[in-house]
């Protein structure tokens, strides 16, 4: 069962604005969709390794060479806002 | 002649003849587009240099030789493509103007590929529809009123409408095939691995897979010989030789092994589908294959398993959209809790559509604190034992055969309301992709009301030529392939 | 209210790792360039770009977990830390969580019963975040992403410390370590070693734990021992008036010296680590780690114990040589030349070192060679020039670069030591002195040594002091 209160949670973590009148929809989708997988509860799992990847690979690595990199006006084009040289954000407070 | 309608061989063909050219070619499907796109909405956004170049530089004048394929593309609009605007159909990238290639769509260039422009699919592949667009739905090349399947599914439309003589798209639970079953065509998702995911935007990186969209068998062999191959820029892609496909292209499937697995004549399955499939199995036997009844027992479990692996990767790969460093931002008007959190919470609300958001948020509960353990490990362990099925069912069958999705195209809107029922679609394709295994759909048949069915094969990590080879026997021998929708 | 407790403290260190290239991309890993000038589509975490991990970020680490005398893991992958921050490209960051490079490894430290064993429980490898600068004229914040996929390791201590002193001591060895591995420059004013700190304390004889602070923002190694002084106090304080520690993160203000809690009061983190699919897992097998522990330099306990044993040294000595591994290497390369190495050692760690700090710089910056220093060491040792004069020669020497022999003639430096020469000025300072000489002839001959000053000051510091010493000695016995 999920609550309003978990949504409002996960909402938070996921830095998503969630207005009360979209809670209660949500909400329900949520416990539709969690109610739905919870039927590999049924499974036994005990002995079972989890698969990250299907096709196991390992050791893809790269040298420890210089590339070029982007130009600082190439980086900043893409910024909604900038100055000095810098990505602007909403001041910030620690 | 309509050049538009033909195949990506057939043009080939032609210019090796000296019938047409690269320009004349491009201009013949660029027109097809003007005339049509208004009514398929197959496109996103064309290539900004299409109307005014008919063709790339590479491409001009060089088509005889070998690798060198000058054919109008239809690219997904989630691949970057330098200097071009790429938004995933989201309005949360709008303005996002990739600096880089994808490692595709540098491919696709260098074989002297003509980009059409860039299309339309579920923001940020989030959907089996093509409804969840922040550019409007695309419409089934068949029938304007259903959907052309999702989430490539502007790729497989501009196919299907001849607005592109072929397309990428990219799978991640079946987002090639089922499209590709809805609209008629061919659809291959190929081995993870296999093709770079460089410069593909991801949605669940474990799934993500890159593949062609053409209108016949031998087109997504070609098209595979473009774009499959290593790359160094991506940790998960494979370092093994690359076979020419087109060598499988064998009429010939004598003492080929094809599983069909009961699970998949289960619930939810419309009898028309059930009944081409069948049709097909004879015929595949007529045409000499050994086809029997098998038991893939935990794929009943892959949509679940799917939702929570796919969804609480995406809510991490989706975390990046936070109005900082490139597309949209939204300024909060006025301060709720402090204005940078703000900023990132207004950005995302409405940046993102609310199918994007039901997935981040369900992604990011399965892997929140106290219940990880529940659903993340368990979604993987459950991945384990579909992935343990298919090989064992490798052992003593070449290919698996079933539906490519339980229904033909459903109605615009018929599922928007019912996620559940959505994710329920992909009930046949997603077992490949937890596998990591290429699948391939082809049309298999229609319905009463005239929409294309499609029957999906599997075959074990790699081995895209048996794909290929028993895709192309069924093709040679059947015509489904050569209708066309009527618009 | 007699209630004796006990410090526990645990410490993560963060340091940036010398490789060329960033730790995922071929962006140049760099202190100092302008902002947003080393950055890449990757490091930017711009849409479709993956992470490829550099191969000798890989082996600095495992060289540090053999440093460390911890367990390589044979088998290792990389996670996600998921939260949102300006300064973190992707939302979240690369990260090792339960495979990290090393474990269960140990460094020695010194208190006052001896020897002590400080355990470190883990060291693993993650990407750097940019930089935060706050801009309060123009009420925004601005981020560089240059430090962004520095690759760093983190250094995790069991909670084995017990007061600040020894957390002190450890971070000086710790760091001490790492320098002579040249995996960093361990520069804490760059931030290329970084320290929090954890801190609870318990009543004696009390299993448990304590409720713990972090703390967080120290900039040097004594700001780390200040804090913990103040929180281990403020803890104290607070139990002993009936009050309860909050499990909380704290910033150290260094110049008000007090630990404060962040404004922003967020919620209890949720981390969501989850292993990264876009990297794949790591197997480091015997071959590797035993290539990285033949690349192994000595170590600093040991160089102490063999320069103690090898040269004959006071452990002060050697204890000063071993702190800066380019001196200790100098040292050994003049010893194979010149064999007096107590000598060499009095020179290094006296005059060299006093000149190392006054032109706070490193050995390597000085203009001085092996064979120059033993040049200069022969001619004190010789009676060419003056031990003062000796210091000044070194000074020339380390701003010209010439050698000894050079400088004394240029300068006129060599000691004067025939007596005609040296007579006449001894025969000045006593008559100007007849107080002094008479106290000698009254039996007081430490005053000689007053003359001597006189007389050595009148030459320029060019007399010979011994023959000065000697003619003064006879001059009044004569009289």
């Amino acid at each position: 069962m999920i609550t309003k209160k978990d949504v409002q949670y996960i909402a938070a973590l996921a830095r998503v604005d969630l207005p009360e009148d979209k809670l209660e929809g949500l909400t329900k989708n949520l416990t539709d969709i969690v109610g739905y997988v919870k039927q590999l509860q049924k499974l036994d799992l005990k002995d079972i390794k989890p698969t990250s990847h299907a096709v196991p690979l390992t050791d893809a690595l790269r040298k420890d060479i210089v590339k070029p990199s982007l130009s600082n006006a190439q980086a900043l084009s893409l910024a909604p806002q900038a100055k000095d040289g810098c990505f602007k954000v909403p001041l910030v407070i620690e | 002649m309509k050049l538009h309608s033909l195949t990506a061989h057939q043009i080939i063909d032609l210019y090796r003849e000296k019938k047409t050219s690269p320009q004349e070619v491009f201009k013949d499907v660029l027109s097809r587009i003007n005339a049509l796109d208004s009514r398929v909405h197959a496109y996103a956004r064309l290539y900004r240099d299409a109307p005014t170049s008919c063709c790339h530089k590479t491409a001009v004048g060089v088509v005889s030789t070998q690798g060198n394929y000058p054919i109008p593309i239809a690219i997904k609009d989630n691949m970057c493509t330098q200097g071009e605007e790429i938004t995933c159909s989201s309005r949360i990238l709008k303005g996002f103007y990739s600096p880089y290639d994808a490692h595709v769509v540098k491919k696709i260039k260098q074989s002297g590929g003509m980009i059409l422009g860039f299309a339309n699919m579920d923001e940020f592949a989030f959907g089996s529809s093509t409804e969840n667009s922040c550019y409007g739905p695309t419409y089934n090349p068949w029938d304007l009123s259903r959907v052309p399947g999702g989430s490539s599914g502007g790729s497989a439309a501009s196919v299907a409408a001849d607005e592109a003589i072929w397309a990428l798209g990219s799978d991640t639970g079946g987002s090639i095939r089922q499209p590709a079953c809805f609209c008629g065509i061919v659809g291959l998702k190929p081995t993870y691995g296999r093709v770079s995911r460089y410069g593909l935007v991801a949605f669940a990186s474990s799934l993500d897979q890159i593949g062609p969209l053409t209108k016949d068998v031998t087109d997504s062999a070609l098209l595979m010989n473009i774009i499959a191959g290593y790359d160094e820029r991506d940790s998960t892609s494979v370092n093994e030789p690359v076979p020419d496909y087109t060598k499988a292209l064998v009429n010939d499937i004598h003492g080929i092994k094809v599983g069909v697995p009961q699970e998949a004549f289960g619930q939810g399955l419309d009898p028309q589908v059930r009944k081409a499939i069948e049709a097909t199995m004879n015929q595949l036997k007529k045409l000499g294959a050994n086809v029997k009844k098998i038991s893939l027992p935990h794929t009943p479990y892959a949509v679940a398993a799917y939702y929570i692996v796919a969804t609480a990767e995406a809510s991490s790969n989706l975390a990046r959209f936070d109005g900082v460093r490139y597309g949209w931002r939204q300024s909060p008007t006025d301060v709720r809790k402090n204005a940078l959190i703000d900023m990132y919470e207004e950005t995302r609300a409405k940046g993102f559509g609310d199918e994007a958001k039901r997935r981040i948020m369900l992604g990011t509960y399965v892997l929140s604190s106290g219940y990880y353990d529940a659903y993340y490990l368990r979604g993987q362990k459950v991945r384990t034992l579909i992935k343990q099925d298919l090989d064992n069912a490798f052992k003593d069958y070449d290919v698996i055969l079933t539906p490519t999705a339980p229904t033909t195209a459903f109605k615009i809107g018929e599922k928007t309301f019912d996620p559940l029922s959505m994710y329920l679609s992909d009930i046949y394709t997603i077992p490949a992709n937890l596998a990591g295994i290429p699948a391939i759909s082809i049309p298999c048949g229609f319905s009463a009301q005239g929409m294309p069915i499609g029957m999906q094969l599997m075959a074990k990590a790699f081995d895209e030529e048996m794909l290929l080879r028993v895709a192309f026997t069924y093709e040679q021998n059947t015509e489904w392939h050569t209708k066309k929708p009527n618009l | 209210m007699t209630q004796q407790f006990e410090t526990v403290i645990g410490l993560e260190v963060h340091l940036q790792l010398s490789t060329k290239a960033k730790i995922f991309c071929g962006c140049a890993n760099v202190f100092g360039s302008p902002p947003n000038t080393n950055v890449c589509p990757v490091c930017l975490g711009l849409p479709g770009t993956l992470p490829v991990l550099n191969n000798q970020a890989l082996l600095y680490a495992i060289k540090v977990g053999l440093a460390l005398n911890a367990e390589i893991n044979p088998f290792i992958k990389f996670d996600r830390k998921n939260y949102y921050y300006p300064d973190l490209p992707k939302g979240y960051q690369i990260s090792q969580y339960d495979l990290p490079v090393a474990k269960d490894g140990f460094v020695m430290i010194k208190n006052e019963q001896g020897p002590k064993r400080v355990g470190i429980k883990r060291a693993h490898l993650e990407e750097d975040a940019g930089k935060l600068m706050h801009d309060n004229t123009g009420n925004c914040s601005l981020v560089d992403y240059n430090r962004t996929g520095t690759p760093l390791i983190e250094i995790v201590t069991e909670p084995d410390l017990r007061s600040p002193q020894e957390a002190y001591d450890y971070l000086n060895i710790l760091k001490l370590i790492l320098q002579y591995l040249e995996v960093s420059d361990c520069d804490m004013e760059k931030g290329s070693l970084r320290c929090d700190a954890n801190v609870s304390i318990r009543p004696v004889g009390q299993k448990e734990f304590g409720t713990k602070t972090e703390l967080k923002n120290m900039n040097s190694f004594r700001s780390v021992k200040s804090a913990l002084e103040y929180e281990v106090g403020r803890h104290q304080q607070v139990i002993l008036s009936g009050g309860k520690i909050m499990q909380e993160t704290l910033l150290w203000d260094d110049e008000k010296g007090v630990t404060a809690g962040m404004r922003s009061k967020e919620q209890a983190h949720d981390y969501r680590y989850f292993p990264d699919p876009d990297l794949v897992p790591f197997t480091i097998d015997d071959k590797i780690i035993d290539q990285v522990r033949a690349e192994l330099p000595e170590l600093p306990q040991a160089k102490l114990e063999r320069l103690i044993k090898q040269y004959d040294l006071s452990e002060y000595d050697a204890g000063v040589l071993i702190m800066d591994k380019a001196v200790a290497y100098f040292f050994e390369q003049c010893c194979e030349k010149y064999h007096q190495p107590k000598k060499i050692a009095n020179w290094l760690n006296g005059a060299v070192l006093k000149e190392m700090n006054e032109r706070k710089t490193s050995l390597g910056n000085l203009k001085l060679t092996p064979a120059h220093l033993i040049e200069l060491i022969q001619a004190v040792e010789d009676g060419v020039v003056s031990n003062l004069a000796g210091k000044e020669v070194l000074t020339d020497m380390l701003d010209s670069g010439y050698s000894a022999g050079t400088i004394v003639s240029q300068k006129g430096l060599a000691q004067v030591s025939d007596d005609s020469s040296l007579m006449a000025i001894v025969e000045e300072i006593i008559h100007q002195n007849p107080t002094v000489v008479e106290q000698i002839k009254q039996g007081k001959p430490s005053a000689t040594g007053f003359l001597v000053g006189q007389a050595m000051k009148k030459s320029g510091g060019k007399a010979n002091p011994k023959k000065l010493n000697e003619l003064i000695t006879r001059r009044i016995s004569n009289a």
